[in-house]
């Protein structure tokens, strides 16, 4: 579903990925590690769309179709969803309001009549068990004066609302207490299925003992250094990263 | 040119939709002001010799006074030689019936969205049209009459109502009070009179409609609206003008008396035109509006939605004189490529226990500069005023500015005064994360922009809070970035 070969991009001519090859599939979790700075949110925004990043080299196709060539809307129409890593307040904007505007968007491109307002408000109400978000959050505007878990919850029951083809969770375990981290990846699992995929990048073992991942990689300074199975998750968390950085230079 | 600046400048720069010259024949005056201009004028009116007075002491005291120059705009010299004073659309002044009317001329109010048509007209709202410097037609008169209230044109309101022209016109912005309104009560060619009697609640929304069509010509139309005790009504104005490369002038008068416990709520959805992306033509806005609540438990109500101009130039207030008063100002401005606004308010509290609310949203975008700037005045005999000042400023894109000049002055210590400001920006993370959940830019922005009016659009009676929303999003349009 996804194909990304020798991708490089970066801004204001400092280059931060320097190549990246990835190839995740339908049904898959795919996790991405790497210490700060590496790039790891500079590949999700890329491929979201995100005009503050130019792309110097390389492809990505998304479902067959040029990625790089979509305006950042479409490619979220074509079914590609990232939970922000810092979530934005949009004040005055209503949650209520901006789902059923990006819900309905979704459909128009997908060629269907918007919703109407019962079954929106049915949808709404089902999604929002599904992170066990507070009624109060989606009665307010955007993120705004949310608390840093209370909006990475927000990213996921956004999530639940779209229901993306392939979701990039960029560190959406961190700012979660213990509680709504069960919670929240209880949530991405009951969202997954056989034909969607999900990107996990994350800093800790402790999700991906509850969202367990097929492949993990590690990007380290915009190169993927290192792909494994699951276990090297636990190596990592095990030794930290120095192994890996002195195993770049040599 | 950045890549934010790329997606400001395609979503900001749409056509202004209301650009069209309709090819009215018009009969005008010659070019220039002076005394014989101004005896041409009230001659054509056929005026009686009071109005003829008022006007010649006005230009007397205008000639003697100066162009304010403490807005924040840059205001380009005016060659007051070069303006037409006078224009008319060519035929009898007053029309027995529609089909008097050039065809021409009533469609071009329909492709306004304005059908003179009683049949065709939305339900309950009565509409003076003004074209150029005449009143074409009032909606709805009989129906009014029925219930004693006053619609017309000021020129008929001169002829038939003479003395309450008399008594109030001039009494709440003299003659003499600035220089645009000297220049307006020395030249106005027409505009609205309304008058609502005692205890009456006026059945339906009451608007005037101005279009400036002529080239060269400059409108300066006064209103006046009266409500006499217990009585309540609704106005509104709106206003749009051809696309033209050079500038025109339009200086208005707006005058509200409020008696004891009446209530007046005037609504305006200005969209002159704003001059094309490169800050060619446009309309110079130069309006004094002012209401006087004259009696106790009075209520006068200022809405505005500010979208076109070349400059904009515009104080709605309020003189608190009854005891009890009440007056509120919702304001939305919008500026966007090289538009300039420098509007507010003054709320004057000398009555008792007088109230005032202030609630003010610049939106600029563009090269653009929004300068909020307000006065409220609280003099020595307001015990117990209170007034709540809110300034919000949001900035789209880095080239445009946003200014707030809240002045006070309170000779009273038992006043209580709040103020507050916020200054915000439509960020390029907001917009992507926005897009990123499948919303256009255009939409985003349309989405921010008309949360962050909400407030405003809401005081707006329904029937325009709708247009008022859909105008936003189009004057912002193509200045996304
Ligand atoms: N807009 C920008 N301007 C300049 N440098 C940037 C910009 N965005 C990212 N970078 C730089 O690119 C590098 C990669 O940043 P990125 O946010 O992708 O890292 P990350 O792997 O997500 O890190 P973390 O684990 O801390 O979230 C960093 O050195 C960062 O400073
Ligand atoms: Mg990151």
């Amino acid at each position: 579903m996804l194909h990304i070969k020798n991708l490089k991009a970066g801004v204001d001519g400092k280059e931060i990925l320097k190549g990246i090859n990835l190839e995740v599939k339908p049904g898959e979790v795919h996790a991405i590690m790497g210490p700060n700075g590496s790039g790891k949110s500079t590949l999700s925004a890329v491929l979201a769309g995100n005009g503050r990043f130019t792309v110097t080299d390389g492809e990505a196709t998304f479902n067959g179709k040029n990625l790089l060539e979509m305006a950042p809307e479409d490619r979220a129409r074509e079914g590609l969803f990232l939970s922000f890593q810092y979530p934005v307040e949009i004040p005055g904007v209503s949650m209520v309001n901006f789902m059923k505007t990006a819900v309905n968007e979704h459909r128009k491109y997908q060629g269907l009549e918007p919703m109407s307002a019962g079954d929106f408000l049915k949808m709404l109400r089902d999604k929002k068990q599904v992170v066990e978000i507070d009624d109060r959050l989606t009665s307010r505007s955007v993120n705004e004066g949310f608390s840093g878990g209370e909006k990475k919850k927000n990213e996921i029951f956004q999530m639940a609302m779209l229901e993306p083809k392939l979701s990039i969770l960029d560190e959406t375990d961190s700012g979660l207490d213990i509680d709504a981290l069960r919670i929240v990846a209880n949530g991405v699992n009951k969202l997954k299925n056989a034909n969607n995929a999900t990107i996990v990048i994350t800093h800790y073992q402790r999700l991906l003992d509850y969202i367990v991942p097929d492949v993990v990689h590690i990007l380290y300074n915009g190169l993927i250094v290192k792909t494994g199975g699951k276990e090297l998750a636990l190596e990592l968390e095990a030794k930290g990263y120095d192994w890996i950085k002195e195993a770049v230079k040599v | 040119m950045s890549d934010q600046d790329t997606i400001l400048n395609d979503v900001t720069q749409s056509e202004y939709k209301y650009g069209f010259v309709s090819a009215i024949e018009s009969e005008t005056i010659p070019k220039g002001l002076n005394e014989g201009v101004i005896r041409l004028i009230s001659a054509k009116k056929n005026e009686p010799d009071w109005m003829l007075e008022f006007r010649l002491t006005a230009y007397r005291n205008w000639l003697k006074m100066k162009m304010p120059e403490w807005a924040h705009l840059k205001i380009p010299e005016i060659n007051y030689q070069d303006i037409i004073y006078y224009a008319a659309p060519k035929q009898q002044a007053k029309y027995e019936s529609l089909d008097q009317v050039d065809p021409e001329l009533l469609e071009t109010f329909n492709k306004l969205g304005i059908p003179l048509d009683e049949q065709k007209m939305l339900s309950g709202v009565a509409v003076d049209a003004v074209m150029d410097s005449v009143s074409v037609k009032t909606t709805f008169r009989d129906t009014l009459a029925e219930k004693g209230i006053i619609f017309c044109s000021f020129s008929e309101a001169v002829q038939e109502h003479p003395d309450l022209v008399r008594e109030y016109m001039g009494s709440v912005v003299p003659p003499t009070d600035n220089y645009f309104a000297a220049l307006n009560s020395a030249v106005f060619s027409d505009g609205s009179f309304c008058y609502i009697p005692k205890g009456v609640r006026c059945p339906m929304e009451l608007s005037t409609y101005f279009r400036i069509n002529a080239a060269n010509t400059g409108q300066f139309e006064r209103t006046l609206l009266v409500a006499d005790d217990d009585s309540y009504v609704s106005y509104l104005e709106g206003c749009t003008a051809p696309m033209r490369d050079e500038n025109q002038l339009h200086a208005a008068i707006v005058e509200i008396v409020a008696k004891t416990n009446a209530q007046v709520k005037y609504s305006t959805v200005q969209n002159w035109y704003p001059g094309d992306k490169n800050g060619k033509g446009g309309i110079y806005n130069f309006v004094t509006k002012r209401g006087l609540c004259q009696g106790k438990g009075s209520k006068i109500s200022w809405s505005q939605v500010e979208t076109g101009s070349a400059i904009t130039w515009k104080y709605p207030s309020t003189i608190l004189l009854g005891d009890n008063s009440v007056s509120e100002f919702y304001s939305v401005a919008v500026t966007n490529h090289h538009q300039q606004a420098d509007t507010g308010t003054k709320m004057i509290h000398i009555g008792k226990n007088t109230k005032s609310t202030i609630v003010s949203k610049g939106i600029s975008a563009g090269q653009s500069n929004n300068s909020y700037r307000g006065l409220v005045k609280i003099s020595k005999r307001a015990e117990g005023a209170r007034n709540f000042s809110q300034c919000d400023s949001l900035l789209l894109g880095d080239k445009c500015g946003a200014h707030t000049f809240p002045y006070i002055e309170c000779e009273n210590n038992s006043a209580i005064l709040e103020h507050e400001a916020t200054t915000s920006k439509i960020g390029e993370d907001q917009i992507f994360y926005c897009n990123q959940r499948g919303i256009s830019t255009e939409d985003a922005i349309g989405m921010i922009v008309n949360g962050y009016a909400k407030q405003v659009l809401n005081t707006l009676p329904m029937e325009f809070a709708v247009e008022a929303q859909k105008l936003l999003q189009i004057s912002l349009e193509g200045s996304v970035g």
